[in-house]
C-alpha cells in the first residue's frame, strides 16, 4: 500500500511557479531520492511534506490521513536540515534525546535509545559533548541521530551530505546508504548529486522546471532517460539532433542510425512519435570496430582526443560536422588527424520528440 | 542624566576588523609610529584628567570633607537617613518596574522585526529609534501634555496622571524600547529558524519551540539588554524630575536638589560618590553579560530569516505590535507638536519676544543662541579630541585600555559631574565655574565616546594594505593619512560631528547643574518654562521642545543616512 501520497503539489515562489501539479507516492519503507538542480523546488516540496510550507494546492496523505491541517509537530515526519540545525544550547546526548522527550517517553528509555543512536551512528560516547565543538562529519552523525531517534513514520533529509567536504562525503555516504537500510525508515532524500540519489535511493523522481519529469530505479533513469534535459542532467552529452524517418531509423548528421524501439520498456510519449528530435548516444554504445561497411557503422577523422582516466573524449569530423563523442577506451586512444570506424549500438540508443510548439533551431541549441 | 544613546549595541565596531599591522613587526618604523600614537593621545588624556577625573576626585574629597582622619561615620550618618534611604529604594524600585515593562512590551516588538517582512517595515523601525536620541526634557514636555490633565487620556481615565510613578515608567518605557528592539532585534533576525523547524518536526509544539528552543538561546541577550535599561533607568535625571514632580526623587534628581534647591554640596557629594559606585558596580555586570553574547552559532544573514505573516493570528500579532508602537511612541510626540500649535502660532512667535519678568528671564531667543554657540564649539572639540584617540588607537592597534579609558565617561551620569565641576572648577587656573567654556567641556566629555565609537571602525576597516600600498608610492604617513585614511572615513567623521553636535544640543544634566541663571540653553529654558505657571510658559516649552525635537531628528535622520554599512553602533 501506497504509505506517502503527494497529491498534485502546486507552489509559486514570487509569482514564478516552484512545483507544478508535483505527484509522487512512496511505498513504507521505501528511500525515494529528489534529485534536481538547485532551485528546482526540491527542498520546498519536502518543507511542504513536513507542514513547515503551505501548499497552494494538492494534498498530502500519509497512511491514507490528509496532512493538510495537521501541524507539523504531530505529522511524525522528521526533518533532517541540510545545516542540521543542531541545538547549539544542548548537548550531543540531549539533541539526540530531543525528539523523544518530546514523546514524553520516561527518561531511562531516552537514555537507553540515545546510546543506541550513537552507537549506530559511531558516535558511542559522544554523549555529553557540546555540539558547538563537533566537526562537520561529527555534526552530521549527531543529525541522523536525532532524527532517526524518534522512529519517524516518515523521514526526510535535505541534503544529508550537502555541507561536507567531498573526502568526507565519500565515506559518509556508504554509512548513510548502510544506516537508513539498516533502520527500514520509510525516507525522501533530498540531493542535487546523483552518485548520491543512486546510492541511497530504491526510486529517484527527477525534478526540472518545476515538475516531476520521471521517476524510477536508479538504472532506469540512467539507461533510458525520459527527456534530453534528464540526460544531460545525468551528464550523457551524446545528443545529436535528427529526424525520425522510420519505426526503427533516424537520420542524423552521422548518417542514418538504426535503432531499437523493441528495447525501450519506458513508455513514455517521447519513445514514440515520429519527425523532428533528438536522439542519444550513450557512451556505452558507442565502439571502435574494425569492420566494414553496415548499419551503424560510421568512419571519422579524430579532431582532438582528450584522455581523461577512465574514458576519453574524442572530437569526430564527419563531413561538415563536429561531433564529441565520449566514450570508454580500453586500449589506446587514437591520434588525433586518425580515421577511425565506429559502431553504434542500436540497442542502446534513445530518441525523444522535439517538442512541436519549440523553434526549429531548439534542437542545435541543446548541443551548445 | 538622560538615558540617552549611551551604550554600544553590540561590541563588534570596537575590534578591529583588520588587524594592523604596525607597532607588531618592531621595525623602526612601526616603533617611530607607536611613539607618534602616544604623543596623539597626550591632548585627549590630559582633558581626561582634568574634566573628567579631577572632578571626580573633588567630589570623593567633598563628601569626606571635614574628616580630620579616615572615619567613615559622619558619611555613612548623612546617608542612612530615612529620606535618602527611600531615595534609593525608589530609585532601583522604579529601575526595576520601568525595566520588566520595557522587556514585555518590546520583546514581541522585537520578534515582529526579527522575523515579518511587511510593508513600511524600513520606516516603522526608524521610527522606533526616534525616541532613543530624544532630550529627556523633550520627552518629559511630551508625556506632561500627554498625562496632563487636559489631554484627551487623562479625561478619559479621570485621572491627572502627572507626577505619578506611572508617569516615569511610561516615559521610560518610550524611551527605552527601542534600546530592547534594537539589540534584541539585531540577535534574533541572526538566529537560525532552521532550529526551531527543527524542533517543530521533531515533535514539539509552537509554545514547547519557544521555551526549549527559543528563548534559551535568546536569554542572553534578553538580559543584557535588560541590564542595559536598568542602568538607563537607575541614572534618569531629566524625565524624573520632571514628570515625577516634587514627590518622586532618584539618586539623580536627589543630587540635583541638594545641590540646587538647599545647597547642601557634602551630602550631594556623597550621594554622587554612592552614585558612582553603583554605576561603576552595574556597568561591569553590564560589560561581562555583553561578552556572552555571541554564542557560536551558524549566524543567518536576516533576508534568509524573515518572512511574510501568513497566518490571520501572525498578522494580528503584527498589527497589535505596530500599534503599541505608534500608540507609546508616535502619540507623545504628535501630540507635542500639535499641542505646540494650540495657538496658532503663538507659542513659537512670543519666543523671538523679549518680555522680561523677573530677574533671571532671560528671552527663549538668546538660549537657542546659547545652545548653538555651545554645540558647534563642542562638535569643534569633541571632533578634534575623537580623532586624535581614534587615530592613536588604530595606528597602535586595539588597546583595551585606552577603549576603557575614553569610555569611562559613558558610565557616569552627568548630574555627578555637573557636581563634579561645581566643587572643583572655582580655583585659578581652573576658574571656569559660570562659564560657556565649562559647559562645552562638559558637553565634549559626554559625547567623545560616542565620537570615538563613530571614528574608530571606520579608520579600522580599512585593509592595511591600502596604507601599504600609499606608502610603497612614496605617500608619508601624513599624505596617507591626508589621501587615503581620511577620505575614506569622512563620512565617520561626519557622524561623529552630528553625533556631538546634537548631544550637545539635548544635554540638560550636567547644563542643568552647571549653568549660570541667566545664561540657560534649550532644555534648561524648556525646564524653567515647564516648571512656571501660566499657559504662554506652558506654550513656549512646548514650542521650544518641537524645535529641539526637529533638530535631533534631522542630526538622528543624519546619522542614520551618512553611517557606513555595517554593524551598528551607539
Amino acid at each position: 500500500m501506497t504509505f506517502l501520497e503527494i497529491d498534485a503539489i502546486c507552489k509559486t515562489y514570487d509569482g514564478a511557479p516552484l512545483l507544478r501539479d508535483v505527484s509522487l507516492s512512496v511505498e513504507r519503507g521505501e528511500i525515494i531520492s529528489l534529485l534536481g538542480a538547485s532551485g528546482s523546488g526540491k527542498t520546498t516540496l519536502l518543507r511542504i511534506i513536513a507542514g513547515l510550507e503551505v501548499s497552494e494546492s494538492g494534498r498530502v496523505l500519509l497512511d491514507g490521513q490528509d496532512m493538510t491541517h495537521i501541524p507539523v509537530h504531530q505529522r511524525g515526519v522528521v526533518l533532517m536540515f541540510q545545516e542540521y540545525a543542531l541545538f547549539p544550547h544542548r548537548t550531543v546526548a540531549e539533541n539526540v534525546g530531543f525528539g523523544l522527550r518530546m514523546q514524553g517517553r520516561p527518561r531511562s528509555e531516552i537514555q537507553a535509545r540515545v546510546s543506541e543512536m550513537l552507537g549506530l551512528v559511531g558516535l558511542a560516547g559522544f554523549d555529553g559533548r557540546s555540539v558547538v565543538q563537533l566537526s562537520g562529519g561529527e555534526r552530521q552523525r549527531v543529525a541522523l541521530a536525532r532524527s532517526l531517534a524518534p522512529e519517524p513514520g516518515l523521514l526526510l533529509l535535505d541534503e544529508p551530505l550537502g555541507s561536507l567536504d567531498r573526502n568526507l562525503r565519500e565515506r559518509l555516504l556508504e554509512d548513510l546508504a548502510l544506516i537508513l537500510r539498516r533502520v527500514g525508515v520509510t525516507a525522501i532524500v533530498v540531493t542535487h548529486d546523483q552518485t548520491e540519489a543512486f546510492s541511497l535511493a530504491d526510486r529517484v523522481a527527477l525534478l526540472h522546471d518545476a515538475r516531476v519529469v520521471q521517476v524510477g530505479a536508479p538504472e532506469t533513469i540512467y539507461r533510458r532517460p525520459a527527456t534530453p534535459w534528464v540526460a544531460r542532467f545525468l551528464g550523457l552529452t551524446n545528443l545529436l539532433p535528427a529526424v525520425r524517418v522510420a519505426r526503427d531509423q533516424v537520420d542524423t548528421a552521422l548518417g542514418s542510425l538504426s535503432l531499437d524501439s523493441a528495447q525501450w520498456t519506458v513508455g513514455t510519449a517521447s519513445t514514440d512519435g515520429y519527425g523532428r528530435g533528438i536522439v542519444l548516444i550513450p557512451p556505452w554504445g558507442i565502439h571502435l570496430t574494425d569492420e566494414g561497411a553496415r548499419a551503424n557503422v560510421f568512419t571519422a577523422t579524430v579532431s582532438r582526443a582528450i584522455f581523461q582516466g577512465r574514458t576519453t573524449e574524442l572530437w569526430l569530423r564527419t563531413g561538415e560536422t563536429t561531433l564529441a563523442l565520449t566514450l570508454e577506451l580500453t586500449d589506446g586512444t587514437p591520434r588525433v588527424g586518425a580515421a577511425v570506424r565506429v559502431w553504434i549500438d542500436p540497442g542502446t540508443l534513445c530518441w525523444f520528440q522535439s517538442d512541436p510548439e519549440a523553434p526549429p533551431d531548439a534542437v542545435t541549441q541543446m548541443r551548445s | 542624566m538622560k538615558p540617552g544613546p549611551t551604550w554600544s549595541y553590540d561590541d563588534a565596531p570596537l575590534k578591529p576588523r583588520f588587524r594592523s599591522q604596525g607597532g607588531k613587526q618592531g621595525s623602526d618604523g612601526a616603533r617611530g609610529r607607536s611613539v607618534a600614537a602616544y604623543a596623539l593621545l597626550v591632548v585627549p588624556f590630559v582633558f581626561l584628567l582634568i574634566f573628567y577625573f579631577y572632578p571626580l576626585v573633588g567630589i570623593a574629597r567633598a563628601s569626606l570633607l571635614g574628616l580630620d582622619h579616615l572615619d567613615l561615620a559622619p558619611l555613612m550618618a548623612r546617608l542612612i537617613s530615612p529620606g535618602i534611604l527611600r531615595v534609593i529604594r525608589f530609585t532601583f524600585w522604579q529601575a526595576l518596574l520601568s525595566t520588566v515593562l520595557t522587556l514585555v512590551l518590546a520583546l514581541p516588538g522585537a520578534y515582529v522585526f526579527a522575523r515579518y517582512r511587511f510593508p513600511g517595515k524600513q520606516m516603522i523601525q526608524a521610527l522606533v529609534t526616534v525616541p532613543f536620541v530624544l532630550p529627556a526634557v523633550v520627552v518629559a514636555a511630551a508625556f506632561n501634555t500627554v498625562l496632563g490633565p487636559t489631554s484627551g487620556l487623562s479625561r478619559w481615565l479621570g485621572v491627572d496622571l502627572r507626577y505619578t510613578l506611572a508617569a516615569i515608567l511610561i516615559a521610560h518605557v518610550f524611551y527605552n524600547y527601542a534600546v530592547v528592539v534594537r539589540m534584541v532585534r539585531g540577535f534574533w533576525s541572526t538566529l537560525d529558524p532552521y532550529l526551531e523547524e527543527a524542533a517543530r518536526t521533531l515533535g514539539a509544539s509552537p509554545w514547547r519551540v519557544f521555551w526549549e528552543i527559543t528563548l534559551p538561546l535568546l536569554l542572553p541577550v534578553v538580559v543584557t539588554a535588560g541590564a542595559l535599561v536598568f542602568i538607563f533607568c537607575f541614572t534618569s535625571f531629566g524625565v524624573v524630575l520632571i514628570l515625577g514632580g516634587p514627590r518622586f526623587a532618584t539618586l539623580e534628581v536627589e543630587i540635583y536638589r541638594q545641590t540646587i534647591n538647599f545647597a547642601n554640596l557634602p551630602l550631594a557629594a556623597a550621594l554622587s560618590l554612592m552614585q558612582i559606585l553603583f554605576t561603576l558596580v552595574m556597568t561591569s555586570v553590564y560589560a561581562r553579560l555583553q561578552r556572552h553574547i555571541s554564542r557560536p552559532l551558524e549566524l543567518k544573514p536576516q533576508w534568509a530569516t524573515e518572512r511574510s505573516p501568513r497566518t490571520p493570528l501572525e498578522i494580528g500579532f503584527l498589527a497589535v505590535n505596530i500599534l503599541v508602537m505608534v500608540v507609546l511612541l508616535a502619540l507623545p510626540l504628535l501630540t507635542l507638536v500639535i499641542r505646540s500649535f494650540g495657538a496658532g502660532l503663538q507659542y513659537y512667535a512670543t519666543l523671538f519676544e523679549d518680555s522680561r519678568q523677573g530677574v533671571f528671564y532671560v528671552p527663549p531667543l538668546a538660549a537657542v543662541g546659547n545652545s548653538l554657540k555651545i554645540a558647534l564649539m563642542t562638535t569643534g572639540l569633541a571632533l578634534a579630541l575623537g580623532l586624535m584617540t581614534s587615530l592613536a588607537t588604530y595606528r597602535r592597534g586595539s588597546s583595551w585600555l585606552i577603549d576603557a579609558l575614553f569610555m569611562l565617561p559613558l558610565g557616569t551620569s552627568a548630574v555627578t559631574l555637573g557636581l563634579g565641576y561645581l566643587l572643583t572648577m572655582d580655583r585659578p587656573p581652573l576658574a571656569l565655574r559660570g562659564t560657556v567654556a565649562l559647559i562645552m567641556f562638559a558637553h565634549t566629555l559626554v559625547a567623545l565616546p560616542f565620537v570615538v565609537r563613530s571614528i574608530l571602525p571606520s579608520l579600522q576597516s580599512i585593509q592595511p594594505n591600502l596604507r601599504e600600498a600609499a606608502a610603497l608610492l612614496g605617500a608619508s604617513p601624513v599624505r596617507v593619512l591626508a589621501e587615503v585614511e581620511l577620505p575614506i572615513a569622512w563620512r565617520a567623521l561626519a557622524v561623529g560631528a552630528v553625533f556631538a553636535f546634537t548631544i550637545s544640543m539635548g544635554e540638560f544634566g550636567a547644563t542643568s547643574m552647571i549653568a549660570r541663571p541667566e545664561m540657560p540653553t534649550i532644555p534648561v529654558a524648556i525646564y524653567r518654562f515647564l516648571s512656571r505657571p501660566g499657559s504662554l510658559n506652558y506654550g513656549q516649552a512646548l514650542a521650544m521642545s518641537t524645535i529641539l525635537m526637529v533638530v535631533c531628528v534631522v542630526g538622528f535622520v543624519a546619522i542614520e543616512r551618512l553611517r557606513p554599512p555595517g554593524p551598528q553602533a551607539f
